[in-house]
């Protein structure tokens, strides 16, 4: 026989391919070389770096809300969630609390971006595995959902919704109405989601036993969010260290057993149920009053003010074109987005822009663990396990 | 929540000669170690059962350049049962390389990479210490604070 390219030198039956970074089943700029003997996969090694855009240098020659535009292009699945946990960092830093309206804004932001984005997770993971009618559901629903996030901020992705110290602008009572019409009619549609699917035996077989990662491994390796609750660690941000007021709402935090793709799913399911149920308590307990905190020199004064105030209009130019000054310090702090445990960590020496911005993103940490999931298993299974831990490679590159 | 702060009080009543420093800001408590003492102390945090520091939130880096150890690592730490976050730093010298904990935590392995891919620190031990944002053939550390914001 011919020698045909990327046989292993020592065995000729393990070959070598190359798997992305431009493959529609890697969910983005994900390359993965895999050695394979015949069906099974030897080796994965990962290649990151494709949609690297150095956030973190960028952020050194930013103001704090100059920044905000590029946490939308972190995962930008669900800039919703990232605008808010970068707004809820840096006024922890800045030791700012924000108004209850706006803590329920925020709240109703974190779990549209959930929805969102599970329904983009599901109907392109059902995809992969050739179920293709479960991504016309999906997508027509989600087609909704971002027609709503249109409506609210003027862009579908590029959302930038939160302020340091508040919201962009207040949550109409129009738009409450249309977004309680997809509240209520949500339930129904993860329902029909679900017939197609959970007991679905070609389903089953894809997903059930592939992919597993036990307790200790998943925290070994940081996961975080839906993939590390499947494998039956019952931990959420939005639990353990409530912000935005999440303490106040009642909502369970699904979990797996097996820590197989199925339990991802399912766990997945329930979330988009328990964000339904969240929406609709935040919907029910959303406050009048400010949305945004009454300090000018961290939040916009309103424009009237503006027009007629030199005081305001000052503060407007100084917010604008220089920022404001931030406290020296350091803090952490996390919130739970629709991939698991965003982080951002802020040191700041005083002065309009942080001294070093580091972001923990989930998603970097659960694509960690491919190898882990796929060596052993077969090569189609690849990408079901690609799938089931929903990476965004925006964020895993940042 | 004071986030560490008994910890660093049990960190100092066992290893006090592994501390350099502490300090806090909004609640949220740091303990700086010698880099020789890192892998020791984090053993036992993470095996103590008092301890129970079981999940590595993040590994990075920041560039002081003006002070004589020019470099600090710096860890957050979590443990699930108890619901502590506490935070680790380890100054460090031009060049000096830090031991690896990439045998304690798994997660320690890409970012420890991508600590070395951004400021160009070595970890001691790390099984596979490749650049993993930038490509192989890239000279430059891009965090570090000598590297031009803007290229003119």
């Amino acid at each position: 026989m011919e020698q045909t390219f990327n046989r292993h030198p020592d065995n000729p039956d393990i070959v070598t391919i190359n798997m992305g970074p431009s493959h529609p089943a890697t969910h983005g700029v994900l390359q993965l070389v895999l050695q394979l003997d015949g069906e099974r996969v030897v080796s994965c090694v990962p290649h990151l770096g494709y949609l690297h855009r150095g956030m973190e240098k960028i952020a050194e020659n930013r103001s704090y809300l100059q920044f905000i535009p590029y946490t939308d292009r972190m995962d930008y699945l669900s800039p919703l969630a990232a605008n808010v946990g970068f707004a809820l960092a840096v006024e922890e830093l800045l030791g700012v609390k924000v108004p209850p309206r706006c803590e329920v804004s925020r709240v109703i932001c974190c779990e549209l971006a959930r929805l969102g984005s599970h329904q983009l997770w599901l109907g392109t993971h059902a995809l992969d595995l050739g179920a293709a009618t479960v991504f016309f559901h999906t997508f027509k629903d989600r087609e909704w959902h971002y027609d709503l996030i249109e409506d609210l901020c003027g862009a579908r992705l590029t959302t930038s919704f939160a302020r340091i110290g508040g919201m962009r602008h207040d949550m109409e009572a129009d738009w409450l109405g249309r977004l309680r019409e997809f509240v209520d009619a949500m339930p129904k549609r993860i329902d029909e989601y679900e017939a197609l699917l959970t007991g679905n035996t070609i389903w089953l077989q894809r997903t059930q036993g592939v992919g597993k990662i036990g307790p200790e491994d998943a925290i070994a390796y940081g996961m975080t969010g839906p993939v590390l609750r499947a494998a039956g660690v019952e931990h959420d941000v939005r639990k353990t260290r409530p912000y935005s007021g999440y303490e106040n709402y009642e909502f369970e935090i699904p979990s797996g057993t097996e820590g197989d793709i199925y339990d991802r799913y399912l766990v997945r399911m329930e979330e988009m149920r328990q964000s339904v149920r969240i929406l609709d308590q935040a919907l029910r307990n959303l406050p009048d009053g400010p949305y945004h905190i009454d300090d000018p020199k961290i939040y916009l004064p309103p424009k009237a003010r503006v027009l007629q105030g030199m005081e305001e209009l000052i503060h407007q130019f100084m917010v604008v074109t220089e920022g404001f000054d931030c406290p020296a310090g350091e803090v952490y702090h996390s919130t739970e987005v629709p991939k698991g445990e965003l982080g951002f960590y802020i040191v700041s020496t005083g002065g309009v822009s942080p001294y070093r911005l580091r972001i923990r993103s989930p998603s970097f940490n659960n694509v960690a663990t491919l190898p882990h999931l796929v060596e052993g298993g077969l090569i189609a299974d690849v990408i079901a396990n690609i799938a089931s831990l929903d990476p965004v490679m925006g964020e895993v590159d940042r | 929540m004071a986030d560490g702060e008994q910890t660093i009080e049990k960190i100092r009543e066992r290893f006090g000669d592994a501390v350099v420093g502490q300090g806090s800001y909004r609640d949220q408590h740091w303990v700086e170690l010698k880099a020789e003492k890192l892998v020791e102390v984090c053993t036992w945090l993470r095996d103590d059962p008092a301890m129970n520091f079981d999940y590595l939130i993040d590994a990075t880096a920041v560039h002081w350049p003006e002070r004589d150890l020019a470099f600090e690592m710096v860890y957050h730490l979590c443990s699930y049962a108890r619901n502590d976050v506490l935070r680790i730093k380890v100054a460090l010298a031009d060049g000096q390389a830090v031991p690896t904990l990439s045998g304690l935590w798994k997660a320690a392995d890409w970012n420890e990479r991508e600590t070395f891919d951004m400021f160009g620190i070595r970890f001691d031990g790390h099984p596979d210490l490749r650049r993993i944002l930038m490509h192989d053939e890239y000279t430059d550390y891009p965090l570090r604070k000598e590297f031009p914001l803007y290229r003119g």
